[in-house]
């Protein structure tokens, strides 16, 4: 009898380093990689600073999906819509195919965050490469001649990332957040108001303590963006950037435990056997307190948490039972106006 | 010869071991790196390593 293959779901970062690190262990364990696109590769963290480096949008692709297949040894299941997971006959079932699997990894990711706000349709937000295409070709279609103008909901990493990288990149930006300062649940006031004024030197002007009621196409293509404190700003591009909620759906219709995100226990292992979740989809356990009470459960959408429990889920899957220990983590932000490194 | 690390992802690239699976040989300075080379982990760019004692 042949052996049933780990099957991973999606060919985001965590996808991609899992089968590599099983190849790594095992030559011969059987993988299958299932993704609803092409699965070719990418970094994600270079998203936010490519405007300014003047990298173009098919220079970030690095590996197509094909290339990462045959290096690593994956059978690559490329455009595959995952309609359900079968626990109880270990199957996966998709828009045209079924897998048998002997594990099962859900590396499936986060959705960005929509905020309920008229107009929301002309509003873009990036959690990928081809979010990130369609970012780059709206603004290549702004002349530049009209002072173009971006406006981004959210002050938080990701938010000025992107501020930083458009304002360099010639664009005006507008920042808005309900917060009262950039980075407000990462960094200290001190640092906000440095990060805020290296910013505004470079030409952004945040709105702190509103957020946006409504994005109207005005008369000349451009957009109107009102305030919930009445203010209205122009803007070519709306750019969302307000958080990520993990991807859930399959789990919870196969009646896995969802608690924020796909809940896994310090292996990286779901609630029922042989099905495990890493990187943005997942809920690794909350921190134990110094009173013994386990916190709440934590998503850790950073790229070295995504590596350590690859490292570590391996192991387990090929039948040694690890522990995902996470080490000291520090994440560069990356505003070169003012530098941040933050550890969490 | 020293030790860079990529501060996204953890990998450590050792200038006396190189990457000969890229045809980076052993000894390879990071200086003479190319630029267009990526984290062969994560994938970030060069510019995102620092300098480490290892």
């Amino acid at each position: 009898m042949t052996q049933s293959p780990t099957v991973i779901l999606g060919s985001g970062l965590a996808g991609w380093t899992l089968a590599r690190e099983l190849r790594a262990l095992s030559p011969s364990h059987p993988i299958t990689l299932i993704t609803t696109n092409a699965g070719d590769f990418y970094s994600k963290p270079m998203l936010s600073n490519a405007f300014a480096l003047k990298r173009s949008v098919s220079a970030l692709l690095q590996t197509t999906g094909q290339q990462q297949a045959e290096k690593i040894g994956v059978d690559l299941r490329a455009h595959m819509t995952v309609t359900a997971i079968d626990i109880e006959n270990k199957t996966v079932c998709c828009d045209r195919a079924q897998f048998a699997y002997g594990d099962l990894v859900l590396a499936v990711g986060a959705n960005p965050i929509r905020l309920p706000l008229a107009g929301a349709t002309h509003v873009l937000s990036v959690n990928d490469w081809w979010d990130y295409a369609v970012l780059r070709d709206r603004l290549d279609q702004v002349a530049p001649s009209r002072d173009p103008r971006v406006l981004i909901l959210g002050a938080g990493l990701i938010g000025c990332e992107f501020a930083n990288d458009l304002s360099v990149g010639g664009y005006r930006v507008d920042v808005v957040d309900p917060g009262e300062r950039a980075l407000e649940r990462l960094i200290t006031p001190t640092d906000s108001a440095q990060l805020e004024a290296a910013l505004a030197d470079l030409g952004v002007t945040f709105h702190f303590k509103t957020v946006a009621n409504a994005v109207v196409e005005t008369a000349d293509k451009r957009l109107a963006v009102t305030l919930a404190n009445g203010q209205t700003h122009v803007a070519d591009v709306v750019l969302s950037a307000v958080g990520l909620r993990p991807r859930t759906d399959l789990a919870a219709a196969a009646g896995l435990g969802v608690d924020r995100g796909v809940s896994v226990n310090s292996m990286g292992q779901a609630s029922v056997p042989n099905v495990w979740a890493l990187g943005d989809c997942a809920a690794y356990p909350g921190l134990s307190t110094t009173e013994g009470a386990v916190g709440t459960p934590r998503v850790m959408p950073f790229v070295l948490p995504i590596m350590t429990a690859a490292k570590a889920m391996a192991r387990s899957i090929l039948g040694e039972p690890t522990a995902i220990v996470f080490p000291p983590m520090a994440v560069r932000v990356k505003t070169p106006a003012f530098p941040l490194t933050i550890h969490a | 010869m020293k030790t860079y690390l990529c501060i996204v992802c953890g990998f450590v690239y050792d200038e006396a071991q190189g990457r000969p699976e890229e045809g980076i040989a052993a000894g390879t300075l990071w200086t003479d790196v190319p630029e267009t080379w990526a984290c062969p982990d994560c994938g970030v760019a060069k510019a995102d390593f620092e300098v480490v004692e290892i």
